[in-house]
C-alpha cells in the first residue's frame, strides 16, 4: 500500500473514531429529512414534485451547513499535526510532502462524500418511496449530490490552505471562520449593496461573472438553473435567461475551486521548512 | 566509511545563527552523544542532518548523500526519534506502529517484533492515551528502529525512562552500532551517557565547543581530580599548606582536594603519610557533566574557599 493511501485511510478511520463520519452524516440525514418531509406539504398548488422541492430546500441548507462542515474537517489538517510535532516525524518518513497533504486530503474528502452521500441519499431514497419523483427530479437530485460534495471539497481545499500558511491552530480555526462567514454571507451581501448603492449602474454586466468567484454561488447557481422542474420553483426561472452559465461552466468552476487553493497550498507546504 | 560529514554548516532562523560554523565527522558504526544546554544548537544540528531544514551556510553529507536534497532512499534509511515524541492518542500501539511501518514500507510484521524489542507487548493492543511517558518513549524508539536503519537520530532519547530501561536502551543502542548502524543522540542526562558513547560532540550557542571521544576531551580539558577526605580536615588542610585548590565542609569533618590528574599519586602518597588525620577518601574523576560544564563555558559550582 503507498503512502498516499495508507494517510487517506488512517485520515478516514480517524474520522471514523472520533464520530466525525457518524456526526456529519448524522446531521446531514437529520436535517434532509426534516426539509423533505416539511416540504412535500405545500406543494399542491405548483405541481412541484416534492423530490424537486427536496433539492431546493437542501441546496438552500449546504451552503451553510457544508462548508462549514469542510473547513472545521480541515483546517488543522496539516497545522494540527505541525503542532502536536507529529509533522516532524512524518517527514522524516519516506514519503513526499505532496503526498501527505494528498493522502490527508484524500480521507478528509471520503469522510464528506461520505456524509454528504449517504446523509442526503437518505433523504433522497425516503421521498422517492413516497412516490412522486420523476427522472428529471431524480437527475437534480444526482446534480444536487455531486454538487454538494464539490462545494464541501473546494471549502476543504480552502481548509488546508489556511492550514498549511499558518503556524498555530488557534489562527487556523479563526481564518476557517472568517471564511466561512466571508463566502456564505458577507460576499452576497456586498454584491447586493454594492448593486443597490449604485442603483445597478455599476458593473451590472460583471456581477453574473462574479459569482463564480466564490464556491457557493457557483453552488447555488447550478443547483437552481441547472434543471427545468427547479427553476420553476426557486423563482430563478426570469434569471436563468440572464445569467449565461451552462451548468458545466459552474461545475468546473466549483472544480477550479478545489484544484487551484490545494495547488497553492501544495506549492507553500513544499517550500516551507519544518 | 564516513556515515554523516558536516563542513562549517551554520543556519539562521530570522538573522540569527542557531548554529555556526559546526565541522565534524562520524564513521559508520559509531554512537555519538550531542551534548549541550537548552538552545545551544542540537535539534537544529539534527533537523539538518535529516534533510528538514537546509544549511544557510556550508555542507552536509549523510550516508553519502544531501539529506535536504535526498529522496526516498535516504529516508528509507534513516531512523529519528523526536523530542517529546507524539502519537494519536486514540490509536493503539499496534495501530501506530503499522501504519508507521506502511509509510516507511516495510513489513507490518515488524511492528510486533520492535514493540516486544522495547517491551511494550503487553501494551500493544492499549491505546496510547494510556500510555506512560516512558511507554511513549519506548514506542517512538520501536518507530525509529523500523526498517533497520543504518542511521539513527535520536533527540533526548532517555527523557521519561527509569534506570531499568535506561539501561535495557542502551543496551538496544548497542547491538546495533555492533551491527554496523550509526547512532546520534542528544542528553541532558550525562552520567549514562559515559562509558556508554564513543564520541561527543559539545555545543555552545551554536558552535562546537569540542569534538571528539570522551577520554580525549578528558585529558584535553584537564580537569582535576578530586580527593575527599574524612579525618581532621583543618589539620590535613594546615599541612598540604596551599599546594592545592582545597575546600573543607562545614562541620570541619570532610575536605575536598583538587589535583591535576598527574599529581594524584603523589598526593595520595603524601595523604597516606598523615596516618591518623585520614579516616577515609575517595577520589573523584571528572565526569561528563564536569566535562560539558568546562568544555560549555559554563562556571562549574565554584568551591568554597577557605577561610
Amino acid at each position: 500500500m503507498n503512502g498516499i493511501l495508507t494517510l487517506a485511510v488512517k485520515e478516514f478511520r480517524d474520522g471514523l473514531r472520533n464520530k466525525w463520519v457518524a456526526g456529519a452524516t448524522i446531521l446531514l440525514a437529520v436535517l434532509a429529512f426534516a426539509l423533505t418531509f416539511l416540504g412535500s406539504s405545500p406543494t399542491g398548488l405548483l405541481d412541484v414534485k416534492p423530490l424537486a422541492v427536496t433539492v431546493v430546500s437542501i441546496s438552500s441548507l449546504t451552503i451553510f451547513l457544508v462548508p462549514l462542515i469542510a473547513l472545521l474537517l480541515g483546517y488543522d489538517a496539516i497545522v494540527g499535526e505541525s503542532e502536536r510535532g507529529c509533522l516532524l516525524l512524518m517527514l522524516t518518513y519516506p514519503i513526499s510532502r505532496s503526498e501527505i497533504l494528498f493522502g490527508k486530503f484524500l480521507g478528509h474528502a471520503a469522510i464528506l462524500a461520505f456524509a454528504t452521500l449517504i446523509g442526503y441519499g437518505a433523504a433522497g431514497a425516503a421521498a422517492a418511496s413516497t412516490g412522486s419523483a420523476d427522472v428529471e427530479s431524480w437527475r437534480a437530485f444526482a446534480g444536487l449530490l455531486l454538487s454538494s460534495v464539490l462545494l464541501g471539497l473546494a471549502f476543504l481545499a480552502l481548509a488546508y490552505l489556511v492550514s498549511v500558511f499558518v503556524t498555530e491552530r488557534s489562527t487556523a480555526a479563526g481564518i476557517a471562520v472568517g471564511l466561512w462567514m466571508l463566502f456564505v454571507i458577507v460576499y452576497d451581501l456586498a454584491l447586493m449593496g454594492i448593486l443597490v448603492a449604485s442603483k445597478g449602474g455599476v458593473g451590472a454586466d460583471i456581477f453574473p461573472s462574479l459569482l463564480l468567484f466564490n464556491p457557493a454561488d457557483a453552488y447555488r447557481l447550478f443547483n437552481l438553473t441547472a434543471f427545468e422542474n427547479i427553476r420553476k420553483i426557486s423563482g430563478m426561472a426570469g434569471l436563468s435567461a440572464s445569467a449565461q452559465f451552462p451548468p458545466a461552466v459552474l461545475l468546473l468552476a466549483l472544480v477550479a475551486w478545489i484544484a487551484v487553493p490545494l495547488a497553492v497550498a501544495l506549492t507553500v507546504f513544499n517550500r516551507r521548512e519544518a | 566509511m564516513t556515515v554523516i560529514a558536516i563542513h562549517q554548516a551554520g543556519k539562521d532562523y530570522d538573522g540569527r545563527a542557531a548554529l555556526d560554523d559546526v565541522s565534524f565527522a562520524v564513521p559508520e558504526g559509531r554512537c555519538v552523544a550531542l551534548i549541550g544546554h537548552n538552545g545551544a544548537g542540537k535539534t537544529t544540528l539534527l533537523k539538518l542532518i535529516l534533510g528538514l531544514i537546509r544549511p544557510t551556510r556550508g555542507r552536509i553529507e549523510a550516508l553519502g548523500v544531501d539529506p535536504a536534497a535526498a529522496g526516498r532512499d535516504f529516508r528509507q534509511q534513516i531512523g529519528f526519534l523526536p523530542e517529546n515524541v507524539a502519537f494519536h492518542d486514540e490509536l493503539t500501539g499496534t495501530d501506530t506502529l503499522v501504519f508507521y511501518a506502511r509509510l516507511k514500507g516495510v513489513d507490518a510484521a515488524q511492528g510486533g517484533r520492535l514493540l516486544d524489542r522495547v517491551g511494550l507487548t503487553h501494551a500493544a493492543s492499549r491505546r496510547i492515551k494510556t500510555y506512560s511517558k516512558g511507554m511513549r518513549q519506548r514506542l517512538g524508539l520501536a518507530q525509529a528502529l523500523l526498517g533497520a536503519p543504518k542511521l539513527l537520530l535520536l533527540d533526548e532519547p532517555t527523557t521519561g525512562l527509569d534506570p531499568v530501561l535506561r539501561q535495557e536502551f542502551f543496551q538496544i543502542i548497542r547491538e546495533l552500532t555492533a551491527l554496523g548502524a550509526t547512532v546520534l543522540l542528544s542528553s541532558h542526562v550525562l552520567t549514562e551517557l559515559e562509558a556508554r558513547t564513543d564520541l561527543a560532540a559539545i555545543l555552545r550557542d551554536g558552535h562546537l565547543a569540542a569534538f571528539g571521544d570522551l577520554n580525549t576531551l578528558r585529558r584535553d580539558a584537564e580537569l582535576p581530580v578530586t580527593v575527599r577526605v574524612k579525618g581532621d580536615a583543618m589539620a590535613i588542610s594546615g599541612k598540604l599548606n596551599g599546594a592545592y585548590h582545597k575546600s573543607m565542609s562545614a562541620d570541619q569533618a570532610t575536605i575536598d582536594i583538587d589535583c591535576p590528574p598527574v599529581k594524584k599519586m603523589a598526593l595520595l602518597r603524601t595523604l597516606a603519610g598523615y596516618g591518623e588525620l585520614c579516616s577515609d577518601l575517595e577520589v573523584r574523576l571528572p565526569s561528563l557533566d564536569d566535562l560539558y560544564l568546562h568544555y560549555s563555558g559554563r562556571q562549574i559550582s565554584a568551591p568554597r574557599e577557605l577561610e
